[in-house]
C-alpha cells in the first residue's frame, strides 16, 4: 500500500519534479517581473500572509507530495473503523504469527490479531501522540525561549537555568517520572513526551531570537508603535521559524519512538490499545520467527515520519519569500 | 515660528567596556513647524544617536524632549505610543529595514494595524493610496523587499512612515545607502511630500551637498556635540567654526583642475569614551588657543540665527 506508492515515487521525483518546475515558475510569477503589464489589467489583489505561503507551498512538488501522504495517514485515522478488515483487539490464538495472506494482508501477530487492522487503528493514537507531544513543546518551549531571547538579561537567566535543570534529567527518564507519578494513558504521555523536550526548542528560539531582534526592522517596528508581543509574534517568530519547523518534524518522529519507550516499559499506552511504537516493540521478541510483526510497524513510522520531513523541509522554505527555487 | 520639536541638554551615555561614551552630549535644538533641520558631521558622532533619542527608540540619559511643548520624556508607554503617530522615522538601509518575509503592502499597512485604523480607514485603499504617494507601482503590493532595488524599498520605507500622518519625521541618512541616481529621487520625493503634507524634517546626513538641497538649517555635531548652527545658506557662504570650515572644504568640486584651499585636520577624531577636555575640537583644531583646552567655549549667537561654540568668535564679539 503506501510503501510501495512510496517507493515507486521517491527516485523519480529528484530531476522531473525540479525540472517542470522551473517552467512553470516562470510563468505564474507575473507580479514583479517588470515587463509584462498588459493593458487594462486587473491590480493585483493585496494578499494575506498565509495566503502567500500556500501559493509557494504548492509550487513545491515534494512537499505537496509529503502532504498529501499526510492528508492520507490523516484520514486513515478519522475512518479507521471503515477501512480495517478487522477489530485491533481480536484475537485468533489458531493463527498466530502469521505471514502475510489475501485474509490478513500484513499477516498477524503474536496473539493472532490483524496487523494491517492494528497499523490503521494504530495511525490514531500515534499521530496525537507526534502532534500533541510536540506542540506542546514547540509552544511551550517556543514561547519561554522567545521570552528569553527577547528580553535579555534576569528573565533569560532564569528561564534558561530552569531549562537546563529540565536538560539535565534525561528526557526519557523524566517522562518515566511524570507518567509514573500522574498515571499512564495518552493524555498524560502525551504531556510527558511534550514536556520533556520543551528545553530542546526554548534554547534553538532564543538563539535565533537574540540574532533577529538586533536588526533594524525591529526598531522600524518599534517606531510605528507596535507592541512587543506584536513584534514578538509577527517579526521575531517568523524569521526564526526555519531552524524551529525543521526541529518539529523530527520532533514529532522522537515522539512516536519515546511514546513507544513509554508503552515498552509498561508506563504509557496499555495494550490491546494499538499503538506502533508498542507494537514494534512487541514483535522484537520474534524478529527471527516472524519479522513481519515489527517490520509493518516501523515501517508505518517511517513513511509517516518521512512525509513529515518533505512537508516540514517545503514549509521552511515556503515561509521564506527569499527563496526562488 | 512654532517649534515642532525642541530639545533641550540631551544626554545619551551608553555604557562600554571601555568606559562611558557620551554619544549624545548636551546638546538642544529646535525645528520650526514646516522646516527641515538638517544634522551634518562625520561617522560616529552622534547624529543618528540623537535622531533615535528624540524619537525615544533609544532612552535619553538626561535632558527634556518638548514635542508640540509637551514634554515626550515623561510619557508612559502607552502615551509614548500615541505619540508616535506624530513622529516618525525613515531609516538609513532599506535592506535591514524591512521585515524580509512580509510583503511590501503588509510592511505599509503595519503602522494602520498596531493602532487598530486599518478597518476604520479602508485599510486596503489607504495602502493603495500610500504606494502611490510615494510612487511605487499598484503592481508591487504582493511583492517582498528582496524583489525591490533600494529606491523602491526605500520609497516603502517612506510611506509606512507616512501611514499615521505624521507631523515630524526623523530622516536618518536616508539617501546614503542609495545610488547616486537614485539619491535624487528620493530627495525629490521628500520634499515633494514635505510640502503637500506640512511636514517637518530632522534630515540626519554626512552629505553636506544632500544637506544643502533639503534643509532649511543647518546643525553641525562634532564627538556628541552641535559646534554650530545656522541657515543652510550661511552654513556655506558665511561659516564660523573652523571644524564647519575643514568640513566644507572636503566637499569635492564637480570640476577638473578647479583648486581650493583644503583645510586638512590632523589626527584622527578622539575617543568618545574619553573626549578632551574643554574644548571637544581642540585636540585637531588649527587655531587652538590655551584656552581652548582648558573650559568649553560657550555657545554665542554673532547673527541672528546663527549660534556658534568657538572662543575665535565669542572673544571677537567681546
Amino acid at each position: 500500500m503506501d510503501k510501495e506508492k512510496d517507493k515507486e515515487l521517491q527516485p523519480s521525483h529528484p530531476e522531473s519534479g525540479y525540472a517542470i518546475e522551473g517552467a512553470s515558475e516562470q510563468a505564474s510569477v507575473v507580479d514583479g517581473a517588470p515587463h509584462s503589464e498588459p493593458v487594462g489589467r486587473k491590480e493585483p489583489k493585496q494578499r494575506g500572509q498565509w495566503a502567500e505561503v500556500w501559493r509557494r507551498l504548492k509550487r513545491n512538488r515534494m512537499a505537496m507530495f509529503g502532504f498529501a501522504v499526510i492528508l492520507i495517514i490523516v484520514l486513515t485515522a478519522i475512518f479507521a473503523d471503515v477501512i480495517a478488515p478487522y477489530s485491533f483487539r481480536e484475537q485468533n490464538l489458531r493463527r498466530i504469527a502469521e505471514s502475510p495472506s489475501m485474509d490478513h494482508l500484513l499477516g498477524t501477530d503474536e496473539l493472532g490479531r490483524d496487523i494491517f487492522s492494528r497499523i490503521i487503528y494504530g495511525t490514531r493514537i500515534s499521530l496525537q501522540v507526534g502532534f500533541v507531544a510536540v506542540s506542546i513543546s514547540v509552544i511551550a518551549g517556543g514561547f519561554l525561549g522567545a521570552l528569553a531571547g527577547y528580553y535579555g538579561n534576569k528573565l533569560d537567566n532564569v528561564i534558561m537555568r530552569f531549562m537546563d535543570i529540565l536538560l539535565a534529567i534525561p528526557s526519557i527518564l523524566l517522562a518515566i517520572a511524570i507518567v509514573s507519578a500522574f498515571g499512564g494513558g495518552l493524555v498524560n504521555v502525551m504531556i510527558a513526551v511534550g514536556i520533556s523536550s520543551i528545553p530542546v526548542y526554548a534554547r534553538i528560539v532564543k538563539a535565533s531570537v537574540m540574532s533577529i531582534k538586533e536588526q533594524e526592522f525591529i526598531e522600524a517596528a518599534r517606531a510605528v508603535g507596535a507592541r512587543d508581543l506584536r513584534i514578538i509574534f509577527k517579526h521575531v517568530l517568523p524569521n526564526a521559524m526555519a531552524p524551529i519547523i525543521v526541529q518539529g518534524t523530527i520532533g514529532v518522529a522522537n515522539a512516536i519512538l519515546s511514546a513507544a519507550g513509554l508503552s515498552f516499559i509498561g508506563l504509557g499506552i496499555q495494550p490491546p490499545t494499538p499503538e506502533w511504537g508498542a507494537m514494534l516493540s512487541g514483535g522484537r521478541m520474534f524478529i527471527r520467527t516472524a519479522p513481519h510483526i515489527a517490520t509493518f510497524p516501523g515501517v508505518a513510522i517511517m513513511i509517516t515520519i518521512f512525509a513529515l520531513n518533505l512537508l516540514g523541509d517545503g514549509l521552511r522554505d515556503a515561509l521564506d519569500p527569499r527563496l526562488k527555487q | 515660528m512654532e517649534h515642532v520639536l525642541e530639545v533641550r541638554n540631551l544626554h545619551k551615555d551608553f555604557h562600554t567596556k571601555k568606559g562611558l561614551l557620551k554619544a549624545v552630549n548636551n546638546i538642544s535644538l529646535y525645528i520650526s513647524r514646516g522646516e527641515t533641520l538638517g544634522i551634518v558631521g562625520e561617522s560616529g558622532c552622534g547624529k543618528s544617536t540623537t535622531g533615535r533619542a528624540v524619537l525615544r527608540l533609544v532612552e535619553p540619559t538626561a535632558g527634556e524632549v518638548l514635542f508640540e511643548g509637551k514634554s515626550i520624556l515623561e510619557l508612559k508607554p502607552a502615551q509614548m505610543r500615541n505619540m508616535r503617530r506624530d513622529m516618525q522615522i525613515i531609516f538609513q538601509d532599506p535592506f535591514a529595514s524591512l521585515d524580509p518575509r512580509i510583503s511590501i503592502s503588509e510592511i505599509i499597512a503595519e503602522p494602520l494595524r498596531v493602532f487598530n485604523l486599518y478597518k476604520k480607514q479602508g485599510g486596503e485603499r489607504r495602502v493603495a493610496e500610500l504606494m502611490d504617494l510615494v510612487g511605487l507601482s499598484k503592481r508591487l503590493v504582493n511583492t517582498f523587499p528582496h524583489e525591490l532595488d533600494g529606491g523602491r524599498r526605500q520609497r516603502v520605507g517612506v510611506a509606512r512612515a507616512l501611514a499615521l500622518d505624521p507631523k515630524f519625521i526623523v530622516c536618518d541618512e536616508p539617501v546614503s545607502a542609495l545610488d547616486v541616481s537614485i539619491q535624487a529621487q528620493i530627495l525629490n520625493l521628500l520634499q515633494d511630500i514635505q510640502q503637500r503634507l506640512g511636514l517637518t524634517y530632522m534630515f540626519i546626513s554626512h552629505d553636506l551637498n544632500v544637506v544643502k538641497h533639503v534643509s532649511n538649517r543647518v546643525a553641525v555635531m562634532y564627538l556628541g556635540k552641535i559646534v554650530e548652527t545656522t541657515t543652510s545658506h550661511n552654513i556655506f557662504t558665511n561659516p564660523q567654526h573652523p571644524y564647519t570650515k575643514a568640513l566644507l572644504s572636503a566637499i569635492p568640486i564637480p570640476k577638473v583642475g578647479q583648486k581650493r584651499q583644503r583645510i586638512l585636520l590632523e589626527g584622527d577624531v578622539p575617543s568618545p569614551v574619553n573626549p578632551p577636555s574643554g574644548c571637544i575640537f581642540s585636540a585637531r583644531c588649527p587655531y587652538v588657543m590655551e584656552k581652548c583646552r582648558q573650559q568649553e567655549p560657550p555657545m554665542v549667537e554673532p547673527a541672528p540665527e546663527h549660534t556658534v561654540s568657538c572662543y575665535l568668535v565669542s572673544d571677537e564679539m567681546g
